[in-house]
């Protein structure tokens, strides 16, 4: 980019801006006192993403743009870190078992919370605001986005200002990970008001290292660091979290500099090449928890035949697709868990591609070329439907290579795409598709539990509630799962589900093709920009970061 | 001309709760729903997407809910976005500056220079500015906005660095030259087409008007040639112009959809977009109703413009 003169005085660039508060920042340093408790926050960074944040309270239903915002202004009892342990927040000591604050059978629970800890309006918080945020989930007027697992909580007791103390009708293990999403809101807020509609919900107040300060709809949000905050808290003083619908000129801004941190969907793979050679610029893969699955319903007559899903993965040229249509970045995986996960089964057989071996496959289990060449067997050809979101074009291309190269095993697929209305309503949720592109966050936060999408009870379809929609439906497996929920210990746990992730591979209720890797961008000069595999949101940590 | 007016809005309520009705009809069978999209979220399930459509009341049946909206709407109660919760007037209103800033520049820009162009090229029919004048209009009118758009950004924004590569300013300036700076590149962008269609417009209006018997008894009266042409050619060749304008009145919610997508602008237009995105009926509602009632009042608004204009039309 040419910078002109004329450029600059009217656009004063970033760092032009930054410098400026740096001096002032400088000389309200020299005037204070010397040794004080903490730096003041200076300075700002614009974060540019593809969509825009409109919920504020975070246990309205959301979509995970909202989470940014929520991270920054709020906080969790314990937060979940990058590694996937968890992080004291709110309170002095994340419970367990070793240290007491969960029972042996895993219901009692009790937690303290830290002192001197206080809301952005002042007010003190208190173990009522905790005992407040986890009843409002069962609140049967409240639009609570999700209950699992606070629905089992029976009783809460507040034992003093810093102290409470649960039980819950059974031991849950994924409770951890639903509490470290789990923001504390303020009792106060709420007075009176149907929570609905509080005011509280358009202008929030927290205990995060940022607080509210304004919002233009449609362009952005801002947000400033708070002076009071109870830990290390942030070093840049102001976030501006701005809206750019179109990605392409979201990458257009990030280049010119109007922007200082791509998040969200980030840099789309097209343009990654061009962007690792950005001067001044950083840009990073970063994998996150989607595995991109061709899911196939269990429920179509052919589908069902393992022989032939066997052999459609046995179809399939997973490294052409990777390296022709997405660039070489996401990483191939055999299962539906991130491999950066703690649970993670390094040793499921892993995929070849060796279209002659599914023919053979397929001959021994009876379906045989009919007329068309295309195999039929007992009257039923082997021909079904895939669809995805209409307008992903990498996924219509992907769709068509594989249609090519079943077609030479004789299999028959069609493609009808829908708009993503239609997509995930019904079609998706009801079982109604015969197989789908379908891009699956299977876990809730490091939590291994995928009892949700693969118990015989989350089957919509059959009358049960979950997402199920793969109709997976084994004994053994619901056993497992059931086992793996009830059990605390992360060690006790891992061989459970090492053994539900070779289950899965062996069963193929959806053909595992990768694990999305997001490309990132920021500024040189941005520090402590580091990804969480754990949470939905790539700035989940704004408090952390700080410029060089 | 109180019949004319009782006549006309009684038509505008009729048209209005028309396009309601329609709207709501159509909005609401598309599959899917504002709740089809959380449905990928982590851990949801669809017990818990049934219980929240109930809270909603997206349950009822839609005539029930239709009903119920419009109720509330006459009361002045336009509903609250699903998105944000904020009152669809509100939302509406936050978003309609922003258009109103865009479309206003633009449209100034347009209409000048469409009436300069349209004119001179009337004057000096088949000269080579009135060559140039028609090959560029159909230049304009073939270009698509969007592609416009980014070659500008490219050049002015990447290779020159002389405008900003969109907003419509810089967090934390605000000040009247960081809007100003900011509008050029997207009103200019904005106003191509418009410069286009009104300069065609007057110059065919203009070349009406030039062979009237009082141009001719005006020149005859020994006029300077500048009032000629200022009073009694502009001043009639504009009266076809308040109507085109008029008409132009509620495109303010779709006109900029485009522009303010590529310029990053928060506008009604993206506000629609976005809304339609996520399924926000209320919102999607309250811009039908919005551009329906501005439709109705652009027309009210030509037509007495027209008649203030040339006194030989009378309304009633």
């Amino acid at each position: 980019m040419t910078n002109t003169p004329f450029k600059d005085l009217t656009h004063p660039s970033r760092r032009g801006f930054l410098g400026m508060t740096m001096l002032t920042a400088a000389g309200l340093g020299l005037s204070g006192l010397p040794g004080a408790a903490r730096a003041q926050a200076t300075g700002q960074v614009i974060v540019g993403i593809s969509q825009e944040p409109t919920v504020f309270n975070p246990h309205l239903l959301h979509i995970e743009v909202d989470e940014g915002i929520h991270w920054a202004i709020f906080d969790p009892l314990f937060s979940v870190e990058p590694d996937g342990s968890f992080a004291p927040r709110l309170v002095t000591e994340v419970p367990s078992i070793e240290n007491g604050g969960i029972s042996e059978d895993g219901t009692e629970w009790k937690i303290t919370l830290k002192e001197g800890v206080t809301w952005h309006d002042g007010t003190p918080l208190t173990a009522e605001d905790v005992k407040f945020t986890l009843e409002l989930q069962k609140d049967p007027d409240f639009r609570a986005a999700r209950r699992t697992g606070h629905e089992l909580i029976e009783e809460i007791t507040v034992v003093s200002d810093t102290e409470l103390t649960w039980k819950m009708s059974s031991a849950f293990a994924p409770y951890m990970a639903i509490l470290s999403w789990t923001f504390i809101v303020p009792k106060h807020a709420f007075d009176g008001v149907d929570p609905n509609e509080a005011p509280f919900n358009q202008s929030p107040i927290g205990t995060g290292p940022y607080k509210w300060d304004s919002r233009a709809p449609g362009d952005n949000i801002q947000l400033v660091a708070y002076p009071d905050y109870h830990g290390d808290g942030a070093s840049i003083e102001r976030i501006v979290v701005k809206y750019v619908p179109d990605l392409t000129v979201l990458y257009t801004q990030f280049k010119t500099g109007d922007i200082d941190v791509i998040a969200l969907q980030g840099i789309s793979p097209d343009h990654y090449a061009e962007a690792s050679t950005l001067e001044g610029k950083t840009v990073q893969l970063v994998p996150v928890g989607t595995v991109e699955t061709l899911s196939l319903n269990l429920g179509n007559p052919v589908l069902a035949d393992k022989a032939v899903r066997e052999a459609l993965y046995l179809g399939v040229d997973k490294t052409t697709i990777l390296e022709a249509l997405y660039y070489g970045l996401p990483t191939p995986t055999e299962t539906y868990m991130p491999q950066q996960s703690f649970y993670y089964n390094p040793d499921l057989p892993g995929h070849v591609y060796d279209p002659e071996a599914g023919k053979a496959l397929l001959d021994e289990a009876g379906w045989v070329p009919g007329g068309d060449g295309i195999r039929e067997k007992d009257g039923q050809r082997l021909s079904f439907i895939c669809s995805t979101t209409a307008g992903n074009h990498v996924r219509e291309q992907m769709q068509q290579f594989l249609q090519q190269s079943w077609k030479e095993m004789g299999i028959e697929m069609e493609i009808s795409n829908l708009p993503p209305a239609v997509m995930w309503a019904d079609h998706w949720m009801q079982s109604q598709f015969d197989m789908a592109v379908a891009g699956i966050i299977f876990l809730t936060g490091p939590d291994p539990d995928t009892t949700n999408y693969m118990s015989t009870d989350s089957i919509n379809a059959q009358g049960g509630a979950g997402q199920n929609t793969f109709q997976v439906s084994i004994p053994e497996l619901d056993e497992l799962l059931k086992k793996g929920a009830t059990t605390v210990s992360p060690e006790a746990r891992k061989p459970i589900y090492a053994e539900i992730q070779s289950m899965i591979r062996e069963e193929l209720p959806f053909l595992p093709l990768f694990q999305r890797n997001e490309v990132r961008g920021h500024l040189e000069g941005l520090q402590g920009y580091e990804p969480n595999i754990n949470v939905r949101i790539t700035f989940w940590n704004m408090q952390d970061w700080s410029w060089a | 001309m109180i019949r004319f007016l009782t006549h006309r809005t009684l038509q505008g309520i009729v048209l209005i709760l028309i396009v309601s009705m329609i709207g709501f009809t159509v909005i609401n069978l598309a599959p899917g729903g504002p709740l089809s999209q959380y449905a990928m979220t982590p851990g949801m399930s669809q017990q818990d997407l049934d219980r929240i459509a109930h809270q909603m009341g997206l349950d009822r049946p839609i005539p029930v809910q239709y009903l119920d909206w419009l109720v509330n709407m006459v009361s002045g109660d336009w509903g609250k976005s699903y998105r944000d919760q904020s009152p669809v007037l509100d939302v509406v209103w936050r978003h309609m500056w922003a258009t109103l800033l865009l479309m206003g520049t633009s449209t100034a820009i347009a209409v000048a220079l469409g009436t300069l162009i349209g004119v001179l090229g009337a004057l000096k029919r088949y000269s080579v500015f009135d060559y140039m004048a028609t090959v560029g209009a159909m230049i304009a009118l073939s270009i698509p906005t969007f592609w416009f758009g980014l070659v500008a950004i490219f050049f002015f924004s990447l290779e020159l660095g002389w405008l900003p590569a969109g907003n419509m300013y810089t967090v934390g300036d605000q000040s009247f030259s960081d809007y100003a700076i900011h509008l050029i590149m997207p009103s200019i962008v904005l106003a191509l087409v418009n410069v286009a269609i009104w300069s065609r417009y007057m110059r065919a209006s203009t070349l009406d008007v030039m062979d009237q018997d009082y141009v001719r008894t005006a020149r005859a009266k020994g006029l300077p040639r500048w009032r000629i042409v200022s009073a009694h050619i502009v001043r009639n060749a504009l009266i076809p112009m308040i109507t085109l304008a008029g008409l132009q009145l509620p495109t303010i919610i779709g006109g900029a959809l485009v522009t303010e997508t590529v310029f990053t602008w928060p506008g009604l237009g993206r506000l629609f977009i976005d809304s339609l995105g996520y399924n926000d009926y209320p919102v999607i509602m309250g811009l039908l109703m919005f551009s329906a009632i501005l439709t109705v009042i652009g027309n009210f608004l030509a037509d007495i413009g027209v008649a203030l204009a040339d006194p030989r039309i009378r309304l009633g």
